[in-house]
């Protein structure tokens, strides 16, 4: 390419290797970006691999069986009883507590963004709801235990809501998962393309039945998409529970006492001095498999929802 | 489907009435269904709003401060405008002799700087203690009544007016007094804490995703498999995180995170790097989703005239994708940071402590984290905890709010350019 070789390629032919030059560089950087995608199949297999070693060994103990540990009412390392239920029914109230404010308010926002609120708005809202989901989730803990359990315990009685409470955790739980749930609906519902909204509108519908009959149907699968990833969301919370649903099983379904959540379980345990290979610690591992399925599941179960059941306009 | 039935109607005037009223109705319920769901978005601004006022409302306040020696005292003039000598001397009359001599172990107390010499005589000797605090609205509201409640229940104490976020909050370790806590060692802590995680991370998280965008082809089965595991696994709970890395960092890669390798000795695995490379893991598929759409925003023009000039894929991606990428890459990249500096529930199961009082040494030290003396604070009994609790959550939200700010600066740059 340079002046020298085009005067010497004047006096005799010279001939042009055209073949695909081998780039040893080139090679190794795409392995390198290779092996960086690869971290992450290694991260899934390492949770995989780690909690199952670890849950293994929880499960043989004579003692623990697969199916006691899954139908037992009564969580008690100290006398050997590993009853999960007790720890399942409380994470299962709380994230009750949540999806059930979480979802509604969701839809609404989601509802109220994209089809009625100005751009001028919608500017100013989000960003507010950005802030809501980047708030930590340990402040959302102070806060449920500083000012929605005084509160609560105001509101239905002190006598009848327990310092540390299931209901406090589950609302705020709620609070945090708003976020998530309006914004996951609403772009789903700003997918739907304008032409269904203009065909309502020509035939006389009103905004709210445009959005009721026509839009929300039609973004539904992101929907419940959304509802799902906020259950798993509410599943895996592990601060608000620890902070203010209270430590120590408990086996109850009254929303207002206090009961430990699977990850409520797990940060307490951790959070103490632990030593390897005692069923305490073998035991977080296996809820942490637990939760990692249940977990997992729920979020390959929403990709799947939404993929299949989207409604495709084109 | 309505078919007006002529027998319904009697007449076309009775018809269009019909007709009025049924409209009105629906206008009616579209009017009112358009408030609902104005004032539900309403309230997500009034529940960040609650939440930031709990958090003020508790961080500054009247407190009621007792002192177990009165100032006054021991010297008939300010701690400030007395000497060393005559600081050392209070010291030694005051302290029983094995306190002086631990304190004299570093060297004399005379020695000592007198800004150190006044903070002993206060730690040591004055020990004030507040026995009574209130929150920054009844501290406005009930001033008087505040006042004179004191005066009856504490008559030895004095009322000030705290911010329980102050200077000293920010330089103070932590410590057993709430008064004399501070948040300096948490503050390093996570400091270190996340430019490991950066440092980790960043290289990743951006070959991942070039590598998704620019070299994987989407029919091999193994690119869509990462792509589907990277997205499922930013929906896996943080706290598996934390449980992985205590099994994979603490437990057993314990020789390197614990830097016997390097011939750091007495440590075990619960280090800074530990708590660093769990929350890599952790934040790896947020940062890669974020990189990739970064990635995916520049026009397949500019790849194409590169290769139509000769250049290679990696002088392609490098000459050209990535400097018209990398705003959009440092935002997302900022944005999964501010996820790990709130993060709390993997630090605790790596095993961050709650009680260091000593700064963080490097890589191999044990280590606090600013969200860990939050939740440690939270959960204290006492009142004046919750105070210094709130005091930290300020820090922690202004410190994100600002990293938020920054990541929204780049984005707008980055959209004017493109």
């Amino acid at each position: 390419m340079t002046g020298k070789r085009t005067i010497t390629a004047w006096k005799k032919p010279i001939t042009y290797n055209l073949r695909k030059k081998a780039r040893p560089t080139e090679a190794i950087i795409q392995s390198f970006l290779f092996f960086c995608g690869v971290v992450s199949i290694l991260t899934t297999l390492g949770i995989v691999f780690e909690l199952g070693k670890e849950a293994w060994l929880f499960f043989g103990d004579p003692e623990i069986s697969v199916v006691k540990f899954l139908t037992g009412t009564e969580w008690q390392p100290k006398i050997g009883k590993f009853g999960v239920l007790p720890l399942l029914n409380s994470t299962l109230i709380t994230s009750l507590i949540a999806v059930t404010v979480a979802v509604p308010l969701g839809i609404a926002t989601a509802i109220f963004l994209s089809e009625y609120a100005s751009p001028k708005m919608r500017s100013v809202l989000k960003p507010i709801l950005e802030v809501l989901a980047g708030v930590p989730t340990v402040v959302y803990g102070y806060f449920a235990l500083t000012f929605m359990t005084p509160l609560l315990r105001s509101l239905v009685g002190i006598q009848n809501v327990d310092v540390y409470n299931m209901a406090s955790a589950g609302l705020v739980m709620g609070i945090m998962i708003l976020p998530l749930i309006s914004s996951m609906s609403e772009d789903a519902l700003s997918a739907v393309p304008q032409s269904l909204r203009e065909a309502a509108y020509a035939l006389g519908a009103t905004r709210l039945e445009t959005a009721l009959q026509v839009v929300l149907p039609a973004g539904l699968s992101g929907i419940i998409a959304a509802f799902i990833i906020g259950v798993s969301r509410a599943v895996g919370e592990t601060m608000i529970v620890a902070i203010a649903a209270g430590s120590g099983p408990n086996f109850t379904f009254n929303p207002f006492n206090a009961a430990e959540t699977m990850t409520g379980y797990i940060a307490r345990i951790s959070g103490g001095d632990l030593s390897y290979n005692t069923p305490d610690y073998n035991s977080i591992f296996a809820i942490g498999l637990l939760l990692f399925l249940v977990t997992f599941g729920l979020n390959i179960l929403s990709r799947a929802i939404s993929r299949r059941f989207r409604e495709v306009y084109e | 489907m309505n078919q007006i039935k002529p027998t319904t109607f009697g007449s076309d005037q009775e018809m269009q009435d019909a007709e009025r009223v049924f409209l009105q109705r629906r206008h009616h319920h579209a009017r009112l269904a358009q408030s609902v769901f104005q004032l539900t978005t309403l309230l997500a601004v009034i529940f960040l709003a609650t939440l930031l006022v709990t958090v003020v409302n508790k961080s500054m306040g009247y407190v009621v401060v007792e002192n177990q020696v009165d100032p006054a005292t021991l010297s008939d003039r300010p701690l400030s405008e007395l000497t060393a000598g005559e600081l050392a001397q209070i010291l030694r009359e005051n302290l029983r002799k094995n306190r002086v001599r631990t304190l004299e172990r570093a060297g004399f107390l005379e020695d000592q700087p007198k800004s150190t010499l006044v903070q002993l005589v206060e730690t040591e000797i004055i020990q004030p203690e507040v026995v009574e605090s209130y929150n920054l609205f009844p501290s406005l509201i009930n001033r008087g009544n505040i006042i004179a409640d004191a005066a009856v229940n504490f008559p030895n104490a004095r009322v000030e007016f705290r911010y329980w976020l102050n200077g000293d909050f920010l330089v103070n370790s932590m410590a057993s007094q709430p008064e004399l806590a501070g948040v300096r060692s948490a503050l390093l802590g996570s400091l270190q804490l996340i430019l490991i995680t950066i440092v980790v991370a960043f290289p990743i998280g951006v070959g991942a995703a070039i590598y998704l965008e620019e070299y994987a082809s989407h029919k091999s089965w193994i690119n869509r498999l990462i792509q589907t595991n990277i997205d499922n696994l930013a929906g896996v709970p943080s706290i598996v995180y934390g449980i992985l890395g205590l099994a994979l960092f603490v437990r057993a890669l314990q020789p390197l995170t614990s830097g016997a390798l390097f011939g750091v000795e007495g440590q075990n695995g619960r280090t800074i790097l530990s708590a660093g490379l769990t929350m890599t893991l952790l934040i790896l598929p947020i940062l890669i989703i974020n990189a990739q759409e970064a990635i995916r925003s520049v026009p397949d023009s500019l790849r194409q005239a590169s290769y139509g000039l000769g250049a290679t894929r990696w002088q392609t991606i490098w000459h050209h994708v990535l400097p018209g990428t990398m705003p959009g890459i440092l935002t997302g990249t900022i944005l999964a940071i501010s996820r790990a500096i709130g993060e709390t529930a993997p630090l605790i199961v790596v095993g961050a402590s709650t009680f260091i009082t000593s700064d963080p040494t490097g890589p191999f030290s044990s280590f606090t984290a600013l969200p860990i003396q939050i939740y440690n604070w939270t959960t204290r009994p006492q009142p004046a905890f919750q105070h210094i609790a709130a005091a930290a959550i300020l820090v922690l939200l202004i410190s994100l709010l600002s990293l938020n700010a920054a990541a929204i600066l780049l984005r707008s740059r980055f959209s004017k350019r493109v």
